[in-house]
């Protein structure tokens, strides 16, 4: 607690984002029951927990792919309201990666990435396709730039939407379970991206249960439960000190 | 060093005979059905060979290939139909440079016909050295746009746009221009401008267009209205270049290729309009097309045909007059764009909710998301239902017999009706116009089959 408020008072990083006591409902199912969660520029944070938690309608909510009904989220200073304008502003700089990937089956790996800066931050054509044969080149397929989504491995799709989601030079990242469709050869090669994206710099909100991943790579580690955050810390304190008596059966469960 | 003995082929199990023999004389019974209708097939096609070469009567058709190609278009008007059709074959052969696939295949076809025809030793009635002049035009402008379009390389966009602006200028040559006064331009340019700029800011409305999307449609629109005001109400009408041809004196082909064509290129932005239309969350909007499309669908087409040629005008003011085919066409839009609706509407349900939710994370806004997302993934996904629709489309024209237009069909009757030297030769005629009919329709599903494949690279 005490090192924790000395650690941002010596670096103050700036809060990427704030959520204050967050409710979501679907129907009459409380999904979210009041989270309160600061999350800080360049912070990794692992987001683990038994399916149905909350945890993927949580992340959600942070790009209004999901609409809370109480509460308030503030992503990168701007509060996200029912106003468009508003929402669309929080997703340009929101980037996200998907379990199932969601690449336009009907563009090539190079239209996937180039649609969205052209579309939206109406870079040029050269420009938009300078930056994805970089960001191809840095998740290591810029061979398969002409290819479409179809004609890929899976671990390649994940990294596509990864570079895809970079192109639009986001200052958050969002990650939905991004290995959890993959098989197992292919697990290491998204994670490494991964990896070398935290490193970057990059602000981080990963659900995954790779928990080698997350004891090497994560900041902090939050275990989603019925809506809540039961315990949170670094990944030392879960792993190998958990308080929670859940936390300490659901990670004897999984590891 | 014990070699594994050498194994012999088994006895023709492929080539030819091995085919024959799998599949046509399997069993006795088999070879005995084989025969059979082997048998019957021979004679049938002999029989027909020769009804076709010797017995049947042709005169009704090779003498009166105009009527069928364009009804009663003035014989001294018609370079303007030649020069539409050749101008046509050329933008062919350029799409056949830029594209390739099915287009190269049509464009081909349609070169090496028409120089057959030009060539051929045949002379029907009227056929003269003119005409097939024209048909020569037809075939080198093929290859000619072909050629000019392979040397400059050419951007595929401007090629659609050259169809798009070709097909209007055809519909104008065609159609002709006519002398008119200054007071009725001007009505005619503000009527068509008000009623552009209310369908837009509808249109707009209903699909979330950013507005900056909408002023630009609307600035193109004026523009395109002012043009087409100064040449076909006020510049041309007073040269005599194309005189006014009514649209009483289109038939034949040529009509149905009018009625088809026109049909289609407005029934299917309605569609999509439409389809969109219903799924909307504003109530306003899904109940009016929820109401179109299941009114329009629970009525015969030709219930519709009879509606807007005879018992709309009857509830317009006296003395408005509105142009046959223009009803007829009105008809048949609305028909078909019911029916493309819920083609389309297939389509949108088909596209997985998380390729919105994949846009939608990009910044991408709603119209965006559409447009360039959903919309190519859901049309595509339907493009047979939509080519079989335009096949019904463009086999329905024939019901505007009933209104009393002449198109390919309506012609054919007209002749027999009209001639009693060839009421025996009906037969002859009905064959004729099926396949005419045949091979226009198997052209479309062939094109549709190979678009099919083309596109299918990207799908899951």
């Amino acid at each position: 607690m005490t090192s924790e408020s000395l650690e941002t008072q010596a670096e103050t990083p700036p809060e990427s984002i704030v959520c204050r006591d967050v409710h979501k409902w679907f129907g009459d199912f409380h999904v979210l029951r009041g989270l309160n969660v600061t999350i800080h520029q360049a912070e990794v944070v692992v987001v683990f927990g038994p399916s149905g938690s909350g945890k993927s309608t949580f992340i959600r909510t942070l790009n209004h792919l999901e609409e809370h009904q109480r509460g308030e989220i503030i992503v990168n200073g701007v509060a996200l309201t029912h106003d468009i304008r508003n929402i669309d502003a929080v997703r340009r700089d929101v980037g996200m990666v998907f379990q199932s990937f969601n690449l336009f089956p009907h563009l090539t790996v190079m239209q996937n990435i180039t649609l969205a800066p052209r579309r939206v931050r109406k870079w040029s054509r050269d420009q938009a396709e300078a930056t994805a044969t970089e960001l191809l080149e840095r998740v290591g397929i810029l061979e398969q730039a002409d290819k479409y989504p179809a004609q890929l491995s899976g671990g390649q799709q994940q990294r596509v939407a990864i570079a895809r989601a970079l192109a639009m030079q986001p200052k958050i990242m969002l990650f939905d379970e991004p290995t959890s469709a993959l098989d197992p050869e292919m697990i290491k090669e998204v994670l490494d991206v991964m990896r070398e994206l935290a490193t970057s710099g990059m602000t981080m909100i990963v659900i995954t249960h790779e928990m080698g991943f997350a004891r090497e790579v994560a900041d902090r580690m939050m275990m989603f439960d019925e809506g809540t955050i039961l315990e949170a810390g670094t990944p030392a304190q879960i792993f190998d000190d958990p308080q929670n008596e859940r936390t300490k059966l659901f990670l004897s469960q999984i590891l | 060093m014990a070699t594994t003995p050498e194994v012999l082929p088994p006895s023709t199990s492929v080539g030819i005979v091995g085919w024959l023999r799998a599949n046509l004389f399997s069993t006795a019974l088999n070879a005995a059905f084989t025969v059979v209708t082997g048998v019957l097939s021979v004679l049938m096609l002999v029989a027909i060979f020769r009804w076709v070469v010797f017995s049947a009567d042709w005169s009704p058709v090779t003498e009166s290939l105009k009527l069928f190609l364009v009804g009663q278009y003035p014989t001294e008007e018609l370079w303007r139909v030649g020069a539409v059709v050749v101008g046509a074959a050329a933008l062919m052969g350029v799409s056949w440079a830029v594209w390739g696939g099915v287009l190269r295949t049509f464009a081909r076809i349609m070169a090496a016909g028409s120089l057959i025809v030009a060539l051929s030793p045949l002379e029907p009635a009227g056929f003269d050295l003119a005409v097939r002049a024209w048909y020569l035009g037809g075939a080198a402008s093929i290859v000619l746009g072909f050629a000019l379009a392979r040397a400059a390389a050419l951007d595929p966009k401007w090629v659609m746009r050259a169809w798009v602006l070709g097909f209007f200028l055809g519909m104008a040559l065609i159609w002709g221009f006519e002398e008119t006064s200054l007071g009725e331009s001007l009505r005619g340019f503000f009527g068509a401008g008000a009623a552009l700029t209310v369908v837009l800011g509808v249109a707009g409305w209903v699909g979330r267009f950013p507005a900056g999307v909408v002023l630009r449609w609307l600035a193109w629109g004026w523009g395109a209205l002012f043009l087409v005001t100064i040449v076909m109400f006020w510049g041309l009408g007073q040269t005599d270049i194309a005189p006014r041809v009514g649209t009483s004196r289109w038939g034949g082909l040529l009509l149905t290729f009018v009625l088809a064509l026109v049909g289609i290129a407005a029934s299917f932005p309605i569609g999509v309009l439409l389809a969109l239309g219903r799924r909307s969350r504003l109530p306003v909007l899904k109940g009016f097309s929820i109401t179109f499309i299941e009114l329009v669908r629970g009525v015969p087409l030709v219930t519709l045909l009879f509606m807007t040629v005879i018992i709309v005008p009857l509830f317009l003011p006296r003395g408005t007059s509105f142009d046959l085919v223009l009803r007829a066409l009105f008809a048949i839009t609305l028909f078909s764009s019911a029916y493309m609706a819920e083609n389309i509407r297939g389509g949108l349900a088909a596209v997985p909710l998380g390729q919105i939710e994949g846009a939608k994370a990009l910044g991408l806004g709603g119209f965006q998301t559409m447009l360039f997302i959903v919309l190519p993934q859901a049309l595509r996904a339907v493009i047979p239902a939509i080519v079989g629709q335009f096949i019904s489309l463009f086999k329905d024209t024939t019901l505007v017999v009933i209104v009393g237009l002449l198109d390919v069909l309506g012609i054919g009757k007209a002749l027999f009706l009209g001639n009693v030297r060839w009421f025996g030769a009906q037969a002859e005629v009905y064959l004729f116009i099926a396949a005419v009919f045949w091979v226009f329709t198997f052209a479309m599903a062939y094109a549709s089959r190979k678009l099919e494949d083309t596109l299918g690279v990207g799908t899951r």
